[in-house]
Order: C-alpha cells, then sequence, then structure tokens
C-alpha cells in the first residue's frame, strides 16, 4: 500500500499493510541522512512504495537520485559512520527490518532478500574460490553440510548458465569475465531461494550483447521460481522489458510511480516525460533533434524548498514552490507534482518533437576528409613469466572513409578495437600496417613536422571527463591549453576573450573559467572537453564514447550540442559508442566492427532498418528499447556465448563461434568486406 | 612453481657474484689489517719480521688479485676461509650465532605477529574510538622507543621486582628448553614490540581500504556473520602487503640487532659483525656479508611464494 501522504514533512505513519494482498515488502516514508564534510545531505526523502510476491518493480532516476540509498536502506548496508535514517519503516513479512537487531537482520540477508551489486568486477572476493563464495549463504543460512552445498552449488551454476561448472567451483573470480561473474552473483543471490532479489544496475557494466543474456536469465528465473524482483536502473530499455511496475525518482523523492506500460505511454510527472523524450530511440524514427532536460539535478545538501524538479521544469508555476503531494493518477498510479489535473486533461501534452527528419547527409562528391585503408594493429604482450610473444590483434585490415562535416559511427562489443581504432587516427598508437590519409596526407608515414599540423586538426574527446581534465588546471587554462602550446595566441588578452568564446559555444558560463574540474559536474565536465577540442577548430574529432559516461537527460544535452557544432563549424566526427541508440541518432554512417574486424558499413538508416551481416542483426535484436509494449511482446534472439580471445581469434569468419547461422564453409577463408547495395557493405559469405 | 622456485634462485647466482666482488675491494680500501690489529692492538712490540710471518701465514703478502681469486675460487666450492682472527673455519664461527639470532629472530616475529594482527584490527574496526587512539599511541610509542632502550627496561624491571636476571650464556632449545627461552623471550619481546608496530599500523590502514571493498558489502548482503566477514573476507586481502613488512623485517633481525645484542649479553650475528669489523678480520665479514645477502634473496622468494599462496591471481610457470 502506498503512504499518499508521504511527504519530507513528517506524516503520521500509516497502519502497517494487511498481509494477505500478497504485499512482501512495503518501504514506508523512508529518509536516508548522510553526514558529510559539506553538512547534511539528503539522499532520500519520504520515499514509499511495495513490492508484491513475484512482482518485478524497477526503480529509475539520473543517478544520485537516491536510488542505491533506498535499496542498500532496506538490505541494512549503509555506511554506518556516514549515515542516518531519521525516518520510515521498511516492513518486510509483517516485521520492520529498521527494527530488528544486527543477527535478526543478518538472518534475513541472503535468505530472504538477496542483493546484486553493479561491479560485477569487484563485487567478488579475488582471494576466495567461486565454490567457497557460492556455498558460503549455503552452509550458514541453510545448514547445508560442505558436499550438500557442493552439489547445490553446481547446480546454482548450472541454472545460471554457467558451463562446466564442477571444473569453474574451483576457481577464482579474476579466471571469469564480466558477464560469467554476474551470473556468479545471480547464483549466490539466488542460493536460498529468496521471496527478494534487489539488482543494482545489474547489467549498467556490462556490454549489450551480455546484457542481454543476464536480463533473460533474471527474468525468467524471477518468473519460474516466483521471486519479486526489485532492478534499480537509469536505462529506461531494460525497464520497459523486465518490469510489471515503474518508480521514477529524482532528487531523493519519488517523482512517479505505476505500472510499466502506463509509466512509459502516459507518463503523469513531467521529468518522467523529460527522460523518455530524451533518449534516443531504436524504435521510433530518428527525431531532428533530441529534445532534453536542461539544467542539471539539485545538489541535495542544499536543496530548495518546493519540487525539486521545478528548476528544471518547463510547467513551473507559482504554486510549484511548495511541496507538491503524492496525487493520485487517472492511470493507477501516483505523481508527485501540482498540475497532475491538467497533465491528465491533456492541457499539458508531453508527446511533441519526434518528427522524422534528414540530418545533413555528408557530400559523397567531394574528397574524404579522412580514408582508412587496411588498417591493422597488432600489440605485442607477453604470455606467463618468461614472456613468451603473442600478438593481440586489436584491429585487423580496417577500411572507411569520412567525408567534411560527416559523423561516421562505429560500433560493437567492448573489446573489438573501437577505441584502438581512435587512437591509430590520433597517432596516440602507431599502426602495425596500412594507411591513414588525413587530407590527402599519410599520416602513417608523416614526419614529425607535418603531424604536428595535422595534430591541430585532428582533436578528441574522451568517455570519461574527469580523468581526462587536469585536476589542478583552472577550466580556462584547460580550454586555453592548446592555444598556448600550439602557439597559436600567446597574448593572455586574446587568448582569455578566445576562451570565453569557447565556452559560451559550448554553453558554459564564462564565469566557469575560473573553476577546478572537481567543482563541475560530469555534464559540464564533458562540455569542457569539448571547448578544449575546439580551441584548435579542429575539421575533424574523434568521440570516444563521449557521452556513455552521462546520465539520460545530460546525455541528451552533449549530443544536441555536438550537433550543433557540427552544423555550424562543418566538423567532422568519428563517433565510438557502444550504445546502437545513441550511435543512430548521431551518425550518418555506421561502421560495424567484431574483434578487431569490420562486419558491416552503410547509412545509418540502411543499417538500422536492412542489416545484412548476422552480427549487426543479433546486436540490433539484443538492445532493449523504452516501450514495454514492444520490449514484452518480443523474444529477443540472444547471441550466444562470449567474444573470443582477440590473442587467438577464430581462424575463417571471427564471428562463426557466435554466428547462428555458421557452417564449415565459415571456418575456411575470412570473408571479404564486399559492397552488396551501392554503400551498404557487409563481411559475410551468407548475404 | 618449484621451476620457478629454481629459476629465481639461479638468478640469484649473479647478484652474489657481485656482492662477493664488492665487498672484497671495499674492505680493501679501508687500511690495516688483521695482522696489525692482532699483534700490535695493546702497543706491544712486535718485530716486522713475526708481522710478515703472520700475514704469509695468511695469505695477506699476495697480490691483491691473488687474493681475491682465491676468496672467488672458495666461493665457488661453497669454502668460505678461516677467520684471520680465531683460525677457525668462517662456517663455524657463523653457524654458533645464527642459531641464536635465528631464533631471537623467529620469536620476535612471532610476537610481532601475534601482536599487530590483533591490534591493526581492533584499531581498524573500532576507528575513531578510544580504542583506535590507545592503539595508535602504543604503535607510535612502538616506533619511537629504540628496542635496547625498552630492553634494559626490562632487565631493570625484572631486577627490581623479581630480583632476577635472565641467563647469560646461551643453551640451545633443544638442550635445555627451559634455560633458553627465559634468556631469548626478553630480547624478543624487546625487539618483537618495535616491529609489531609497524606492522600494526600497516594492518589497520589495509583493513580500513578492504572494508570499503564491494566485496565485503556482497558478503554482508549473504548474510555472513561478521566475525566471518572480517576474518574470511577481509583479513586475507588485508594481511597480503603485510607479507612483505614481515618478511623483510625478519631478513633484516639477522644480523641488525647490535645494540639489544649488548644490551642482553647475547653472543649472535650482530656482536660477531662489530667484532670481525674491529678486527679487520676480512674474511669472517665477506663471509657474514655473503650470509645476509644469501639470506635476504631467499626471505625475498619466500615472500614471493607466500603471495602465490594466499593470492590466486599470482601463478608462477
Ligand atoms: N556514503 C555516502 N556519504 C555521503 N553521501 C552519499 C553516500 N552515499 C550516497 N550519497 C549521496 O546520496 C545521494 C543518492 O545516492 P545514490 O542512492 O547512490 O544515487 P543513485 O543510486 O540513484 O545513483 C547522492 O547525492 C550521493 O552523493
Ligand atoms: S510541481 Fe511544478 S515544477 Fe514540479 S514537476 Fe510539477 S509542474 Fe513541474
Ligand atoms: S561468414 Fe558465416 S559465420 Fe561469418 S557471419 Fe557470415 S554466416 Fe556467420
Ligand atoms: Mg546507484
Amino acid at each position: 500500500m502506498l503512504d499518499t501522504a508521504a511527504s519530507s514533512s513528517s506524516g503520521p505513519s500509516p497502519a502497517p499493510a494487511p498481509s494477505g494482498d500478497g504485499t512482501l515488502l512495503s518501504v514506508e516514508n523512508l529518509h536516508v541522512h548522510f553526514r558529510t564534510s559539506v553538512g547534511i545531505v539528503r539522499a532520500v526523502e519520504g520515499v514509499s512504495f511495495t513490492v508484491k510476491r513475484g512482482e518485478v518493480v524497477a526503480i529509475v532516476g539520473e543517478s544520485g537520485s537516491g536510488k542505491s540509498v533506498s535499496a542498500l536502506a532496506v538490505m541494512r548496508l549503509l555506511p554506518r559512520r556516514s549515515a542516518i535514517v531519521p525516518q520510515g519503516r521498511v516492513m518486510f513479512e509483517g516485521r520492520d527490518l529498521l527494527g530488528l537487531d544486527d543477527e535478526a537482520m543478518r538472518e534475513i540477508r541472503g535468505r530472504h532478500i538477496s542483493m546484486i551489486f553493479q561491479e560485477p568486477m569487484t563485487s567478488l572476493n579475488p582471494v576466495l574460490s567461486i565454490g567457497l563464495q557460492i556455498t558460503e549463504p549455503l552452509q550458514i543460512h541453510l545448514g547445508m553440510d560442505e558436499a550438500a552445498a557442493q552439489a547445490r552449488a553446481v547446480e546454482l551454476m548450472k541454472l545460471v548458465g554457467i558451463p562446466d561448472a564442477e571444473r569453474r567451483l574451483g576457481q577464482y573470480p579474476h579466471q571469469f569475465s564480466g558477464g560469467m561473474r554476474q551470473r556468479v552473483m545471480i547464483a549466490i543471490g539466488l542460493a536460498c531461494n529468496p521471496k527478494l532479489i534487489i539488482a543494482d544496475e545489474p547489467t549498467t557494466a556490462l556490454d549489450v550483447t551480455i546484457q542481454a543474456q543476464i536480463l533473460e536469465l533474471m527474468k525468467d528465473l524471477s518468473r519460474r521460481l516466483n521471486i519479486a524482483l526489485i532492478v534499480i536502473t537509469h536505462n529506461l530499455g531494460v525497464v520497459a522489458r523486465y518490469a510489471d511496475r515503474v518508480i521514477v525518482m529524482y532528487g531523493g523523492r519519488l517523482a512517479e510511480q505505476g505500472a510499466a506500460e502506463a509509466v512509459f505511454h502516459r507518463p503523469r510527472h513531467p521529468y518522467t516525460m523529460g527522460l523518455l523524450r530524451s533518449v534516443p530511440r531504436l524504435d521510433r524514427p530518428r527525431g531532428l533533434k533530441l529534445e532534453t532536460i536542461e539544467g542539471l539535478p539539485p545538489n541535495l545538501a542544499h536543496a530548495p524548498p518546493g519540487c525539486r524538479f521545478a528548476p528544471r521544469c518547463p510547467y513551473r508555476i507559482a504554486a510549484c514552490e511548495s511541496e507538491p503531494a503524492l496525487m493520485p493518477t487517472d492511470t493507477g498510479g501516483l505523481s508527485r507534482c501540482v498540475r497532475v489535473p491538467e497533465i491528465i486533461s491533456g492541457a499539458i501534452n508531453w508527446t511533441s518533437g519526434m518528427v522524422a527528419g534528414a540530418g545533413a547527409a555528408a557530400d559523397k562528391r567531394v574528397t574524404p576528409l579522412l580514408s582508412v585503408r587496411r588498417l591493422t594493429k597488432h600489440f605485442p604482450v607477453k604470455v606467463g613469466l618468461r614472456g613468451k610473444k603473442a600478438f593481440v590483434r586489436a584491429v585487423e585490415d580496417v577500411s572507411f572513409d569520412i567525408y567534411p562535416g560527416e559523423t561516421l559511427g562505429l560500433v560493437g562489443e567492448s573489446g573489438c578495437g573501437k577505441t584502438t581504432v581512435g587512437r591509430l587516427i590520433l597517432r596516440l598508437e602507431d599502426a602495425t600496417s596500412g594507411q591513414i590519409q588525413f587530407e590527402g596526407r599519410d599520416l602513417v608515414a608523416a614526419s614529425s613536422a607535418d603531424l604536428q599540423a595535422v595534430r591541430r586538426k585532428v582533436q578528441v574527446i574522451f568517455q570519461d571527463p574527469y580523468s581526462s581534465l587536469n585536476p589542478r588546471m583552472t577550466v580556462g587554462q584547460i580550454v586555453g591549453e592548446p592555444l598556448h602550446v600550439h602557439r597559436i595566441m600567446t597574448e593572455a588578452e586574446r587568448q582569455k576573450a578566445r576562451v570565453g568564446e569557447l565556452l559560451n559555444q559550448v554553453g558554459l558560463r564564462p564565469e566557469l573559467a575560473e573553476r577546478y574540474p572537481h567543482q563541475l559536474s560530469g555534464g559540464q565536465r564533458q562540455r569542457v572537453g569539448i571547448a578544449r577540442a575546439l580551441a584548435m577548430e579542429p575539421s575533424f574529432i574523434v568521440c570516444d564514447e563521449a557521452v556513455s559516461a552521462l546520465d539520460v537527460s545530460i546525455q541528451g544535452q552533449i549530443i544536441n550540442l555536438l550537433e550543433d557544432l557540427q552544423r555550424e563549424l562543418g566538423v567532422a566526427y568519428l563517433f565510438i559508442a557502444h550504445d546502437l541508440a545513441v550511435v543512430r541518432h548521431i551518425s550518418m554512417r555506421v561502421v560495424v566492427m567484431y574483434l578487431g574486424r569490420v562486419m558491416e558499413i552503410a547509412d545509418r538508416d540502411t543499417i538500422y532498418r536492412e542489416p545484412l551481416h548476422p552480427y549487426t542483426k543479433l546486436l540490433l535484436d539484443a538492445a532493449p528499447v523504452p516501450d514495454p509494449t514492444i520490449e514484452k511482446a518480443r523474444a529477443p534472439r540472444l547471441i550466444q556465448g562470449e567474444l573470443p580471445s582477440p590473442l587467438a581469434p577464430p581462424a575463417g569468419c571471427v564471428f562463426h563461434t557466435r554466428c547462428p547461422m555458421a557452417s564449415d564453409e565459415c571456418k575456411a577463408a575470412i570473408p571479404a568486406v564486399r559492397e552488396i547495395k551501392p554503400g551498404h557493405f557487409a563481411a559475410c559469405i551468407k548475404v | 612453481m618449484l621451476r620457478y622456485a629454481v629459476q629465481r634462485l639461479l638468478l640469484a647466482i649473479p647478484t652474489l657474484i657481485g656482492v662477493a666482488i664488492v665487498s672484497f675491494f671495499l674492505l680493501r680500501v679501508v687500511p690495516g689489517d688483521v695482522v696489525e690489529v692482532k699483534l700490535r692492538g695493546d702497543g706491544g712490540a712486535v718485530t716486522q719480521e713475526t708481522i710478515d710471518m703472520e700475514r704469509k701465514r695468511m695469505g695477506l703478502d699476495k697480490p691483491l688479485m691473488a687474493q681475491f681469486g682465491d676468496w672467488m675460487l672458495g666461493l665457488a666450492t661453497l669454502n668460505l676461509g678461516k677467520s684471520m682472527w680465531t683460525d677457525r673455519p668462517v662456517v663455524e664461527e657463523i653457524a654458533i650465532r645464527l642459531e641464536l639470532s635465528l631464533q631471537v629472530a623467529i620469536m620476535a616475529s612471532l610476537v610481532a605477529v601475534m601482536l599487530a594482527v590483533p591490534l591493526g584490527t581492533i584499531a581498524a574496526l573500532m576507528r575513531g574510538t578510544w580504542v583506535d587512539y590507545v592503539v595508535r599511541i602504543i604503535t607510535i610509542a612502538g616506533l619511537s622507543i629504540p628496542s635496547f632502550w625498552l630492553g634494559l627496561m626490562i632487565m631493570l624491571m625484572l631486577l627490581v621486582l623479581f630480583n632476577w636476571l635472565p641467563p647469560i650464556t646461551f643453551t640451545p632449545l633443544y638442550v635445555d628448553p627451559k634455560a633458553n627461552l627465559t634468556q631469548l623471550i626478553w630480547p624478543a619481546m624487546a625487539v618483537g614490540y618495535r616491529y609489531s608496530a609497524v606492522t600494526a599500523r600497516m594492518v589497520r590502514s589495509q583493513l580500513l581500504e578492504v572494508m570499503n571493498e564491494d566485496y565485503i558489502r556482497t558478503a554482508r548482503a549473504k548474510g555472513v556473520y561478521e566475525k566471518l566477514v572480517i576474518t574470511r573476507h577481509a583479513l586475507r586481502n588485508a594481511l597480503l602487503p603485510a607479507i612483505t613488512v614481515l618478511g623483510l623485517e625478519f631478513a633484516f633481525l639477522i644480523g641488525g640487532l647490535v645494540v639489544t645484542e649488548q644490551v642482553f649479553n647475547l653472543n649472535g650475528i650482530g656482536k660477531l659483525f662489530v667484532q670481525s669489523v674491529s678486527r679487520n678480520d676480512f674474511t669472517l665479514i665477506q663471509g657474514m656479508v655473503m650470509m645476509i645477502a644469501g639470506f635476504y634473496i631467499i626471505v625475498n622468494l619466500t615472500i614471493d611464494m607466500l603471495y602465490a599462496v594466499f593470492d590466486p591471481r599470482i601463478r608462477y610457470r
């Protein structure tokens, strides 16, 4: 039962939920505060929700909105030194978990409620065997002896799809890939047949193909074993595939909650609307421009009174300055917005934009700006202690062109060589063989003086805006540095003026020039990175996962910025990313790579509408779209297995180990990249 | 792993040869030799003839390179020669003392581990409370009080309180355990305390770091008993770096306890070192340098092997 009166002010606690209606967990008016050096951070304020037996509930929201903190509060795993829970109840099967003593709570953890965490690489103990880590809860909670626990562990590993379970029991986490480790985490979570599993961003750190495998597994297991699931995520596609019900959080509060179908098709809160508008989607025609939520999420240490979303809300009115209550909606959910009646009546309409429109097509008659031919990069590595030489075949025989003012998307699973291609073009790495022609000059063979000139015209934007900015330099110094290094502008006055101009161009106030990177948000830092790249007036920018680390609403802002700059300045982009929807939105043509090789190249619309290569087809199939109706109706074909090691790529077609169409001929020879239709290339013998 | 160990030991040979060369020539740079110290030490009148004869007997009259050749040849056949002062084989001279020094080192290490692990652990778990501050005071004291001074205090205390002093002659453990332990337990405690301070601080900081790791959260989320979370999940990871500190300190204790040995009147390697240096007993000094170098190599190898045992991510082929 939901506490409709719950607000940040201390409302009276509602009566305990009657347990006859199948309610398993009910969180009531939960508050969590952190004591920090900057004061009290109100991370969660008055959150209430319920989970029924066997139900799948998703919690979505931008990072910092309090999703993880709420989950950890339920598990009573918040850091003891800094976290306080001043108010609230967490009723689980008739008991208030917040009132239990430590030992009683320990008995519930892992036995009745399990938790799966985001980071599979660090969530398993590196010095304990997988077997021990799976059998541990069995022995502790169920009192199984060693042999029984081992047998059950093998059973669990088979259940979550870990092949060769008996042998792998004795192995250690570092011998497992990320996807396999997440399966181990799921096996641990399932071990004692819990009633509820809380999964905090369970697939965020994984590739699309592995993500799809894990999602299917979890969904299937929860249905079969009737386990309730709380999935925390910021990926709306994941929510659509999974959830029966959705809880949207913003700024530590519940913004909206309701049935998945309702929230996605008839959102009743302006933030939910904004969120749904700002994701690039594979299931809709590509809009000319992404709509975004302007501004930044609130700072929870100094949150202003009234609606938390007000500073970014386009429908803000005077009444929003007082705290809105949770209002029941026509769709059976709840929304914390004063204008719910108008939203319901349609006076505030959320479906705008989304107009299909053609982006500027690249002019193919001109000569390419950048032309890559047969590019190959092998990294020598030492295998074993004796240092036997081997080669990681990061990039093999890659060819493509980029035209002036064009965006070429480069997609593929992590480790397929995308970043290396970018680094080779930037000459941060020396190619093993092949050519890179930039404006008619071969960069591979260029002298260092020639390179110096080219370096000014080729710039880069990295994924992690934080680690790529020098923490000891101010924003102004960072943006002005290239001007200084390349001696374009030496006078301090002109340099300062130019920096101001650049910051303006990327949508930052010029005053920010005095700040240091740690004083900026992720989106602002990425803008600084873009301003620095623009300082040299480049004709080409490599964007390596430039928006991957950003939240949906911020990601939309940055994508729009990149597009605006392209129209204004005519720069070409090589846009490297693993998110297919983002790549489709921004690119004019797309290159699909797998294990160092090009699989397919085509126009954006062609490749998304009529993909030819089996890998592209599966990749597109694996990506969830933010629409529960579509997601629940389809059964995606999954890419089986994992990425083979680039140290020993499969013979013949590198994809044959995972290709559903593979036959013996595929193992015989490496398929050439052929032009199947004009401008549409694929490397597969069966197309 | 065995192959790896053998490889490492073979690779140690060039290092040892280097040590042999450096120690030999460095000693020869110092003016004077053992014969002068021995025969003229107390200002006695000894003829040049006697001195020359003695030098000849010891081979000190040969050209430098010939002496060096003899020393290296001896090394190759594992023969360290004879002490120039006592005429007894160097190996024997070292062996008598090594027994004592090794035992003190081992006992001190045990004291250190037994103090450091619980102290470091409890300080980490009770960070910021009075317990943590008490441990901090104990460890800072351990770092700043010299062990010989602590040794003196212990002796004084024994004398004042019990009117008793530990025996001053060494009895091997297997001959008379009681006599042996009543003599060596005190220096082991004095030294072990200091040495536990370094380790305890290390254990504390490592454990604090490990307790923040994601896998500790996972263990708690599984409902593992808090005691097991600490011993099985946290300490196993936190103690790994302590192995290095313990090992290197242990190697230092052999031969590094010059003053403490003096205080407790122990006839150990430290004392032998001082003696042989003041007597210019070249062969003995060289032999001891080789022994300690070899010891460091073995300790280092042992540390690496222990890592491989405790950390499955490390495997040697
Ligand atoms: N240990 C902590 N100390 C102080 N603040 C914290 C701590 N953990 C989380 N927070 C703060 O709580 C808020 C919510 O965080 P979190 O629940 O992790 O967000 P989400 O999971 O939605 O991304 C954030 O402002 C975050 O900075
Ligand atoms: S209460 Fe006002 S500011 Fe807040 S979401 Fe509703 S309309 Fe926007
Ligand atoms: S060549 Fe064969 S294995 Fe490779 S993609 Fe085509 S069908 Fe699949
Ligand atoms: Mg989180």
